[in-house]
């Protein structure tokens, strides 16, 4: 694809996901929360009766969407490829790091760029935590951190994941009264089940053809001065600001801002996390939906991974909510970042032949 | 002529082998990738950096020709 291509590619993508976020805002979904990976991840964890949170239960659709839009396009473009094997047991771990830190910072780096599009000034202080995560993940990069080589598996061990995820819907359609739902909170907000899965299902197909990555748009500006993956991120963020402008639900301030809190320092230490961990990861929390749609094992992994994240940051009182962060959330969030950077001197040293 | 083994490694590190090679004085460095991001990926860190790029679909994975 030439570079103008992907470039065009990308814009679309983030232009895309911006509409779709604010559609979906307006149709039932929760505040600045029309598509948030972290936060969706969660709710399906509590449906699922991972955690028992009464206020974050709903199987979101868009979580399935994602995957199955990104594998139904990777069919149809043969670029389904089943590969994994590269530190799985990390992944896994890393995933899981990613979910507590995006519950205390609550959003991932998708819902950071949607919070920060309408106008909360807590997601732009957050984004300093973010950009600082992929940062330091870059100076590791350069030492040589590496998860090592995947590998070329089977087909079934490729088609599990999708597969996984036609059993929730089906589950969702047909059984909704085995999963648990909220009545009241966030997870009770949400829109239409079958226009939440048809724009999700939309977002997976753009997503796997442009290859957009949150953290890698930051990542190849540090390391190579390329700010082509960025342009993603900004056109979400440009598209997304003029729909809250035009729909009213633009708010500039730190106070009154929808389900997020104003303690700064763990809303930098949080995203850092983030932004740390997908560094690692080679890519952001969407973008290991989008890999797990096209085979990628070790993004499934990274899936289960936050999924197990979600559930320990509700049962353990990790996540933040609106009245702001948990002594549990910020112990659990400089724990993690001791982890993460033991882990990157860790794995540095390794040959990476 | 250089060969960069590529295959297997998530982003950024394919680029990053590519970016080692190219400090070297080799007209020309072959990189195998066996993924789409990093195909791309490569391609236009090639591209950037005053290389000509020509791809080889090998099956499996595919050889990234970088002429300077």
């Amino acid at each position: 694809m030439s570079k103008s291509k992907e470039t065009v590619g990308l814009i679309a993508t983030g232009a895309i996901i911006g509409i779709i976020a604010i559609v979906l805002m307006a149709n039932g979904n929760p505040g600045n929360m029309g598509f948030c990976i972290a936060c969706f991840i969660r709710d399906t964890a509590g449906a699922l009766k991972l955690h028992s949170a009464p206020v974050v239960q709903y199987l979101r659709p868009e979580v399935i969407g994602i995957i199955l839009g990104s594998f139904f396009i990777s069919l149809a473009t043969k670029e389904f490829k089943v590969r994994g094997g590269s530190s799985p047991a990390i992944r896994f771990f890393l995933g899981l790091m990613i979910s507590i830190g995006a519950l205390v910072f609550l959003g991932c780096p998708l819902r950071m760029v949607l919070r920060m599009s309408a106008g909360d000034l807590n997601a732009w202080v957050g984004l300093i935590g973010f950009v600082a995560g992929v940062y330091v993940g870059t100076l590791f990069l350069k030492k040589g951190f590496s998860l090592n080589r995947s590998h070329t598996l089977s087909q079934a061990e490729g088609t599990v994941m999708p597969i996984f995820q036609l059993v929730l819907l089906a589950i969702l359609v047909f059984a909704p009264t085995a999963l648990a739902f909220s009545e009241k909170g966030p997870g009770s907000m949400h829109a239409p089940l079958a226009l939440s899965l048809c724009l999700a299902l939309v977002v997976g197909v753009f997503a796997q053809r442009s290859r957009i990555c949150q953290a890698g748009g930051i990542r190849d500006v540090i390391m190579f001065k390329d700010p082509t993956l960025l342009w993603g991120s900004l056109a979400l963020l440009v598209v997304a600001l003029i729909a809250n402008l035009v729909n009213g639900s633009f708010n500039l301030g730190f106070t009154g801002q929808p389900i997020a809190h104003t303690e700064w320092i763990w809303n930098i230490l949080g995203l850092f996390i983030v932004g740390l961990a997908s560094t690692f990861l080679g890519g952001c929390p969407m973008r290991q939906l989008v890999l797990t749609g096209t085979g990628n094992t070790d993004s499934a992994i990274t899936y289960v991974g936050m999924l197990v994240g979600a559930a320990f940051a509700h049962n353990f009182g990790l996540a933040s909510s609106g009245e702001g962060t948990t002594p549990n959330g910020r112990i659990a969030t400089i724990c993690i970042i001791v982890i993460l950077l033991a882990l990157g001197s860790w794995n540095s040293k390794k040959a990476q032949a | 002529m250089k060969e960069v083994d590529a295959r297997g490694l998530s982003c950024p590190q394919p680029v990053l082998l590519l970016a080692e090679a190219l400090k070297g004085s080799d007209k020309e460095i072959t990189v195998l990738v066996d993924d789409f991001a990093p195909l791309e990926n490569v391609s236009r860190y090639a591209q950037n950096h005053g290389c000509t790029v020509k791809h080889n679909d090998k099956g499996d994975y595919t050889e990234i020709i970088c002429t300077r």
